[in-house]
């Protein structure tokens, strides 16, 4: 068996756990949370044995020593490692809290980013490493900014949840904000998947669904009347959520999820992914870009970006240390700084690149 | 009020340097600019930068043009390098010295400060805290603590008072001062990068197999003598099996000094050479454009005896198998050679991807081509062997050549900065009292703790001790 029959297996079992997790939340039954941690236990498991074969495969193909071969070096497999450090996250938060409610979160990001690579036909072959890719930072450098990503995405998640439960009224900042940013992470999301559904047929790789189509079946469409209704429908949904969002809000507080834990675990998963980031991300990339290049930092939008990212997060850091700053504020600075993540991880290699190989032609 | 008019300018700019609102502020500048600085792609011809803000902005090419304008005249163009980027980097620097020295007198003496004994009501305040009743003799009760504390990895002090004998004892007080080793970090390797724009620099060179440079080259004009020679005995591609993915480029590089050799180094990427605080890093190779035709022709021939002969030939040369009276001819040379679909051969780039030579045997009337990069072409059939090895003085390496005196700085920033990192966000100071008081009934023994930082791991720490203090008991007579 390869890699890729153990990945369709942990893809099934998430999918698995995502059903168990929202059938415990209703059922309240701890017989069926057990289940599903013994669920999600065992796609981890099948993922952490994929992530090994699919490594061991990509030795013998490169030729190259186990330490070099880092199964991390395109979009399908570094989103595979961010769900395998998500997952485990996850289980450890269980573990630490005792508490199976985030696992209705948490599975259903996971089943859909891995369901996300089966649909979208995302390359999984395995292609060699270029010679700039041949060192041993390699393995440290992204591996390491992955798992802080991961925590990142933890303390997003959380963040966004504490300000779901704290935010009151409608016309407060940290309510609008929260709506506001909710509805456009799911407006994008729809509006991707709009694209693909409409160019599936005309587009030959995943980067070029998002260089040349992007937005281009709703909100760029070449039929103004497409492009004024997706304009509208986005505001109407942004507004729907703005005035109905306190239903999420009894949602998560019936789930016996508390405020301060939120908050806590906001907190720790930074503490734990700014050190790790600056070290793996930030250091490591520069001392491997002086190997290889002769610069430790030029200045291009990858390094630029981490910058940005890394100034979240010192900010939210300090505010939290020196200035008490404790709840709302924080957990704002906390959800633009994932903000500032995602695009470090995808934004700049598809949106930045992307405009500046139009530049090129 | 009064305190705020006494206050000189002095005073004044240091509170703003020391506010974290400047901080913020001088954060977002840095932020906002930078991001305006991956859009607009630097130090580039201006055409690439119309067709960026065309596309982005929707706007005519006119209005795009002098739109880029207005951003190279605030130097967005090459921001990275403007003088108000790096007054920013500097105010950033600034501000950092200043906030730092603000707070560091406090700190310090929470660091020089010598953990005491506390009165019992004091640790029953504490937010770690555990009480026991136990059955031994006080002095039996302080040996045992005291081994329990050696255990956790803590070294107790002692002091008797009339509330009892009291144990105490501290870790890591200095890691109160991470935060201030990383804000140094940042400094130095700030310093080590102006250091390295003062003093160094970077350049291009590129090298032709079996030439010698004294000279890296900044751009077309600007020469940069070395001090020494450079010169490339060879250059390599290797491929990955059966595709033209570059698996590894290898330049084979000599450094002369005064006609000397004095280094030898093979380099590829992830591997320079450094000689003389000057760096070579292997980063592009080419075809030279006076031809491809005129290179030699590095064969091994081999017969089926197994004599073998290395020859340097050229297109149109010939050579004899060793031991035998076969002679072949070179009459035909591709750089990249393909096969159609007609199964005729043809050259399908400039780029030495395929090479090839075809070689004739007037004797015998054969003839091939023999692949370079596929040794299975190599073998004839009458167990004769002709090995192509290479083809030499066509190619040349492009190496960036660099030369920065502040780098072993910022690498010691780095390790600093991991370091003050780890103090900060891993370690605590942490603190542990326990005192132990005669009552009627016994023994009380009462346990207070604190830390800085991560309290829940130190809570099980703590937890340990108590465990341990409570098998004392049971061991015990």
């Amino acid at each position: 068996m390869d890699s890729s029959t153990f990945f369709g297996l942990s893809t099934v079992a998430y999918i698995f756990a995502m059903i168990t997790y929202i059938t415990y939340l209703a059922f309240r039954n701890s017989a069926i949370g057990i289940v599903a941690t013994a669920i999600t236990i065992a796609g981890f498991a099948f993922q952490t044995l994929a992530l090994g074969l699919r490594w061991k495969e990509f030795a013998d193909i490169g030729q190259m020593g186990i330490l070099r071969a880092v199964p991390l070096t395109n979009l399908y497999e570094s989103l595979i490692f961010f769900v395998w450090c998500l997952i485990l996250a996850y289980l450890v938060i269980e573990f630490k809290y005792k508490n199976r409610s985030f696992g209705a979160f948490i599975t259903p990001i996971a089943a859909l980013a891995l369901a996300f690579i089966d649909i979208s036909g995302m390359s999984k072959s395995i292609q060699p490493l270029v010679p700039a890719l041949q060192s041993n930072w390699l393995l440290v450098h992204v591996m390491m900014s992955f798992f802080a990503y991961s925590m990142f995405a933890i303390s997003f998640s959380t963040a966004l949840m504490y300000l779901i439960v704290r935010a009151d009224k409608r016309s407060e900042p940290s309510y609008i904000f929260w709506t506001v940013m909710l509805s456009v992470f799911v407006i994008t999301l729809a509006a991707m998947g709009l694209d693909y559904m409409t160019f599936k047929v005309a587009i030959k790789s995943q980067e070029e669904l998002i260089k040349s189509y992007l937005f281009r079946a709703s909100f760029r469409s070449s039929s103004p009347a497409v492009a004024v209704l997706s304009w509208v429908l986005a505001v109407a949904f942004t507004f729907f959520i703005w005035r109905f969002g306190g239903a999420l809000k009894k949602i998560i507080v019936s789930l016996n999820i508390l405020p301060e834990m939120l908050d806590e675990i906001t907190y720790k998963s930074i503490a734990i992914g700014f050190p790790i980031f600056t070290l793996g991300g930030l250091i490591f990339g520069a001392i491997w870009a002086d190997q290889a290049w002769g610069k430790y930092w030029t200045w291009d939008p990858k390094e630029t970006w981490s910058l940005i990212t890394w100034f979240f997060y010192a900010f939210f850091l300090h505010s939290r240390l020196i200035r008490g700053w404790k709840g709302k504020k924080v957990a704002i600075v906390s959800v633009m700084g994932f903000m500032a993540v995602i695009f470090t991880y995808l934004g700049v290699n598809l949106l930045l690149s992307g405009l500046h190989s139009y530049g090129g032609q | 009020m009064l305190k705020e008019k006494n206050k000189t300018i002095i005073d004044k700019v240091w509170d703003m340097f020391a506010s974290v609102k400047l901080a913020v502020v001088i954060f977002s500048l840095i932020a906002l600019t930078s991001m305006v600085g991956t859009v607009i792609e630097q130090q580039v011809e201006p055409e690439k930068n119309i067709k960026v803000l065309t596309k982005i902005l929707g706007i005519g090419h006119e209005a795009a043009h002098s739109l880029l304008g207005v951003l190279d005249k605030l130097q967005f163009t090459d921001m990275y390098h403007a003088w108000w980027f790096l007054a920013l980097l500097l105010l950033f620097a600034a501000n950092l010295i200043i906030c730092s020295l603000d707070r560091i007198p406090r700190v310090l003496k929470l660091v020089r400060e010598k953990v005491r004994a506390m009165p019992p009501d004091y640790l029953d305040k504490m937010s770690i805290k555990k009480t026991l009743s136990k059955k031994e003799k006080v002095s039996e009760m302080k040996e045992l603590a005291v081994s329990s504390l050696n255990r956790i990895g803590f070294k107790p002090l002692e002091s008797t008072g009339e509330q009892g004998t009291q144990l105490y004892a501290e870790k890591g007080n200095f890691t109160r001062l991470g935060v201030y080793i990383t804000h140094l970090s940042i400094l130095i390797i700030l310093a080590g990068a102006i250091l390295g724009l003062m003093f160094g620099y970077n350049a291009m060179l590129n090298l032709p197999e079996g030439e010698v440079s004294s000279f890296a080259y900044k751009d077309r004009e600007t020469k940069i003598p070395l001090g020494f020679d450079l010169r490339c005995d060879n250059f390599e591609v290797e491929y990955y099996p059966g595709s033209d993915m570059p698996k590894a480029y290898k330049s084979w590089l000599t450094v002369l000094k005064n006609g000397k050799e004095v280094m030898k180094k093979s380099i590829v990427v992830n591997d320079p050479l450094t000689y003389d605080g000057i760096t070579f890093y292997q980063s592009s190779f080419g075809t030279l454009p006076s031809g491809i035709e005129n290179g030699i022709i590095v064969l091994r021939v081999v017969s089926s005896s197994g004599q073998a002969e290395q020859i340097n030939t050229k297109v149109g040369g010939s050579f004899t198998i060793p031991g035998t009276s076969i002679t072949g001819r070179i009459t035909n040379f591709s750089p990249a050679l393909s096969v159609d679909q007609s199964g005729r051969a043809f050259t399908y780039s400039e780029q030495m991807t395929n090479p090839a030579v075809y070689v004739e045997f007037p004797g015998s009337g054969k003839s091939g081509w023999i692949l370079k990069r596929y040794p299975q072409t190599w073998a004839l059939s009458d167990g004769n062997r002709v090995e192509f090895l290479d083809y030499w003085g066509v190619e040349y390496t492009g190496m960036q050549v660099r030369k920065d005196p502040g780098v072993l700085i910022v690498y010691l920033g780095c390790f600093l900065m991991a370091v003050g990192l780890y103090m900060t966000f891993f370690m605590s100071h942490k603190r542990v009292w326990i005192n132990i008081s005669e009552e009627k009934s016994g023994l009380k023994v009462l346990v207070g703790a604190s830390a800085n930082k991560n309290k829940a791991a130190f809570e099980a720490k703590i937890e340990k001790l108590v465990g341990m203090l409570n098998a004392g008991q049971k061991g015990g007579k």
